[in-house]
């Protein structure tokens, strides 16, 4: 930055606009990519979407039906889980930023919840399973829903501290100097001006957990017929999906294309609305 | 806000509850990770037991003598895992500044959330994507090629080889990489967003090329959040399974070249867990699970180590 | 803000969750394991449903997963291709009987070689998967195949990655024909390949054989056939190389010894017959001697009756094979007998 000679300058500049080209590269790769992958989604997908998909419950190969028991099992467990990671998640996260982040406990819990980032899902299905199916002696809804739970949690943990901490300090001090407490101040004001980021955080969790396959089949099991009972078997749009997608029957298959979209439309949904919300409630 | 301010009354007892309920929910999180590791530890402990340190350090995984060894899997592991990371940091970085710094914000939003798409596309779709699309376009347009190209006992011969179908470990590192890239491009995103405008136009004020100012102000005022882009992408690249599982080829030996087949700890328990019928073979498969706790939590304190004192 | 509205949405759906069962009126009756049956077995319970208007719900979890969850108790009935031996059944107090049969085929990628026109043996076969023959035009495989254009092209194994019982029928079949690999890899559902590379199901194999020259893999039946991938033919026990459809797979069921196999552990792999498939195998279900609930296990002794009487046209137009009437009724009878509570049949058959 110091020196002003016409040869700096230039190489300044020049360095520069690697920089940004890179940068508008980077974008366009990510972008290529979605739309290669939505690409093939569509053109397989789209022509098995009618009103059958949302009324009628998986088939068997060879005869009609739709994804309805698939698309109801993974609203309500994804609804649950997603739930319970929020809650879990961002009030883990807030005392992470807010107050016993810099304690040793607070060290460990960050580490773990890294740690836990990684753990891969068949393997929290195995605990979940010990930890709820085998006891109760039955596979349900909601250790389907506590299963995916436990994959959203360490993301969204993860992300509201890396919010919450990036908020400026005056603005704490500000609410303080105004008597309010400490809890008043992080919910109110803290959370407030961090929505957009808690947004984030919450649509990266459901994103993360609306593709599952493996913590549900030893959790959720699975259901061929429409149930919205959660405590018995239940189906999902991603076990179903795993299933019809590598058998033989053509039928099967265009229907896991169909539920593979539609699990893209959803999250891409669920995002838009998540960032108008956000707009809205950010607004003074 | 429309309504009075109200908050004295609450004092000291919400204050007590609030704070205690985050920190029972930070503890709930530590009990989650602290069970699990517990369980597979001891779902795992007879293959410990009967392999002692063999099971890391041996190739052999053989189910029909019920000899197991996961030294091959390990090392697919980490390698896919960093290959991922150094492909997708750059990546992530380079979207979220353009994101931030040169696009237009009524341009940028739907381009932001169009990203975020990716992480929702499921696991299975990335797999049968890499194992349709990419692998047969790898192989004809870059493994090919290299092949082709290459002298016999030469050293892109030696490196190189493999068999030209895209199953190896570059396919499935660069699937990876598309799957962390949009956790680590949002969340790099929303630390950029927050930098205080004032910072960033006091550097331009200097007259720093956009550049110096990410490069000298914003990446450092963001410091430890990088820390967190990274362990987010680092953690999931370790142990995605289902995309890996499709495209890697899925052999236990060390890979011998960069176009050679491996398979990673992941993809191993999602690939035999499900048919594994002897109890030797579902406990190995329980203890490879315990062993990625362990690389993982190796891994990640040896990152934060490093970038600590990079940051320093 | 967040909070509040959060626990009120918990609250709702708190209050959504024990209304819900109204949906589920019916008894549904759960089922898990073997993924290799569970399209003829949903199409059965379907049509079951319709008739009935009982459910039963089958997941395909893997065999391991069927047996480990019968074991437990978790569910009604498990399935899995690789039948349990008689000893591990007794310890778990469990009764296994077959249902339908399968074949797996292998498969091939060499150019100018059209579907079933090459042969190859088992011991050739083992060879190939053991790596040894590299070449398509090595001298074993042009022995087998005087006539055929066989090019000089490398040879690519492709295995099946997962755990599976077509793996295991596969590998089963290659130890019973080829010595060397019986000693050097054996027969499981998974196990340590000596060459190639491995695939994800059926369909990560057939992927792979397409995208390979040269390459040579194996699925079931039902996947080669409704792919058109190109099928080898395999010599089979008295020298023949039958083609691989389902009147080779039922003869091969035909000539198995069903009648006092302890336990009904039958394997159909190399039986004798000149029309035989000979990789060819059963898929079985397990349910508990002494069942707990013996309401519930007679619903699933009712269903599997049901599918025995009228199933057959479902499972050929899915290709699958019906078992041999005469290993029906024997499979019946043992059922008074194998399935009791109280000393009494669960379900009572004639």
């Amino acid at each position: 930055m110091r020196g002003s000679s016409p040869a700096r300058a230039r190489n300044r500049r020049i360095v520069n606009a690697i920089f940004v080209g890179g940068c508008g590269v980077a974008t366009a790769i990510a972008l290529g990519a979605l739309v290669l992958i939505l690409w093939s989604l569509v053109v397989q997908g789209i022509g098995g979407i009618d009103g059958r998909i949302f009324t009628l419950a998986q088939p068997a190969p060879g005869s009609t039906g739709g994804l309805s028991n698939a698309i109801v099992g993974s609203l309500l467990m994804c609804g649950l889980g997603m739930l319970i990671a929020l809650i879990v998640g961002v009030l883990a996260g807030t005392w992470l930023a807010e107050y016993g982040g810099r304690t040793r406990y607070g060290h460990i819990v960050r580490f773990m919840n890294d740690v836990l980032l990684s753990a891969p899902s068949i393997l929290v299905g195995l605990f979940v399973y010990e930890l709820l199916v085998e006891p109760l002696g039955g596979f349900s809804g909601y250790a389907g829903a506590v299963a995916l739970a436990f994959l959203a949690t360490p993301v969204v943990t993860r992300t509201t501290e890396d919010i919450l901490n990036l908020q400026p300090n005056t603005l704490r001090e500000a609410g303080m100097a105004l008597g309010a407490t400490r809890a008043f101040v992080t919910r109110r004001i803290v959370w407030r001006a961090a929505a957009t980021g808690l947004v984030t955080a919450g649509l990266l969790g459901f994103a993360r957990i609306s593709g599952e396959t493996a913590p549900l089949l030893f959790t959720s099991l699975g259901n061929q017929f429409f149930s919205a009972d959660m405590a018995a078997p239940m189906a999902s749009l991603p076990t179903t999906i795993f299933q019809f997608a590598l058998s033989a029957y053509d039928d099967w298959r265009r229907l896991a294309w169909v539920g593979a979209l539609l699990i893209a439309v959803a999250v891409l949904a669920i995002n838009i609305v998540g960032r108008l919300l956000a707009r809205e409630t950010h607004r003074p | 806000m429309s309504r009075r301010l109200d908050f004295s009354a609450r004092g000291a007892a919400g204050e007590a509850l609030f704070r205690w309920t985050c920190a029972s929910a930070a503890t709930l999180l530590l009990a989650a990770l602290g069970g699990l590791v517990v369980s597979l530890a001891i779902g795992g402990w007879p293959a410990f037991r009967k392999f002692g340190l063999g099971f890391l350090t041996s190739t052999e995984w053989n189910p029909v003598t019920e000899v197991y060894g996961a030294a091959g899997p390990i090392v697919g592991t980490l390698i896919t895992a960093f290959a991922a990371l150094l492909i997708a940091l750059p990546l992530a970085i380079g979207i979220s500044v353009f994101l931030v710094e040169f696009c237009p914000r009524r341009v940028a939003r739907p381009i932001a959330v169009a990203i975020e798409l990716l992480a929702g596309i499921p696991s299975i779709v990335y797999g049968m994507w890499g194992l349709f699309v990419l692998a047969p376009w790898f192989a004809e347009h870059i493994q090919l090629p290299i092949i082709m190209s290459a002298e016999e006992g030469s050293f892109v011969d030696r490196w190189f080889a493999g068999v030209p179908n895209g199953a190896n470990i570059v396919t499935a590192s660069l699937i990876l990489a598309i799957m962390i890239l949009p956790y680590m491009a949002a969340v790099f995103r929303e630390l950029l967003l927050t930098v205080p405008p004032q910072v960033r136009e006091a550097g331009y004020g200097l007259g720093c090329t956009p550049f110096e100012v990410i490069r000298h102000i914003t990446i450092p005022y963001v410091g430890q959040g990088m820390i967190g882009v990274i362990m987010l992408g680092l953690g999931r690249a370790l142990g995605e399974t289902m995309a890996v599982t499709f495209i890697i080829g899925n052999s236990h030996r060390f890979p011998g070249s960069v176009f050679d087949s491996g398979s990673t700890i992941a993809s191993t328990i999602a690939n035999e867990f499900a048919e594994a019928t002897s109890d030797m073979h579902s406990a190995s498969l329980v203890a490879l699970g315990f062993v990625l706790f362990v690389i993982t939590f190796t891994v990640l304190a040896t990152a934060r180590g490093l970038l600590a004192r990079a940051a320093r | 803000m967040i909070l509040r509205c959060l626990s009120i949405l918990l609250l709702a759906l708190g209050a959504l969750a024990p209304s819900a069962p109204g949906f589920a009126a019916p008894v549904t009756l759960s089922g898990a394991g073997a993924t290799f049956p569970a399209p003829i077995y949903a199409g059965w319970a379907e049509v079951y449903r319709l008739r009935t208007g009982n459910r039963i719900n089958y997941q395909p979890i893997g065999s391991g997963g069927g047996i480990k969850q019968i074991k437990a108790r978790t569910i009604d009935f498990g399935a899995s291709d690789k039948p349990m031996k008689p000893a591990d059944l007794a310890a778990a107090g469990l009764y296994q009987f077959p249902t339908v049969v399968g074949g797996v085929v292998p498969i091939v990628h060499v150019p100018g070689i059209p579907t079933n026109r090459l042969k190859l043996s088992g011991a050739v076969l083992g060879d190939i998967f053991l790596g040894r023959i590299k070449r398509w035009n090595a001298k074993p495989i042009a022995a087998l195949n005087p006539g055929l254009p066989l090019p000089n092209l490398p040879i690519t194994v492709v295995h099946r990655s997962d755990g599976s019982g077509t793996t295991f029928l596969f590998t089963s079949f290659l130890a019973a024909r080829s010595p060397e690999w019986a000693k050097v890899v054996g027969a499981s559902d998974a196990v340590q390949w000596p060459a190639g590379i491995g695939g994800k199901g059926n369909d990560g194999v057939s992927a792979f054989v397409k995208q390979t020259f040269g390459a040579i893999g194996y699925v079931e039946y039902a996947f080669a056939k409704q792919t058109g991938a190109p099928v080898a033919l395999v010599q089979n026990r008295d020298g023949a190389f039958p083609p691989p459809v389902a009147a080779s797979f039922a003869a091969a069921a035909a000539s198995a010894p069903w009648a006092g196999a302890p336990g009904n552990y039958v394997l159909l792999v190399d039986q004798p017959g000149r029309a035989a498939w000979p990789i060819t195998g059963a898929t079985f279900v397990l349910i508990p001697r002494n069942p707990a609930d013996p309401a519930r296990a007679k619903g699933v002794l009712r269903f599997f009756d049901w599918a025995y009487h009228i199933g057959d046209r479902a499972a050929l137009s899915l290709d699958y094979v019906p078992l041999p009437p005469r290993v029906r009724i024997m499979i019946r009878r043992q059922w008074n007998t194998a399935v009791t509570a109280g000393g009494q049949p669960v379900y009572p058959t004639r």
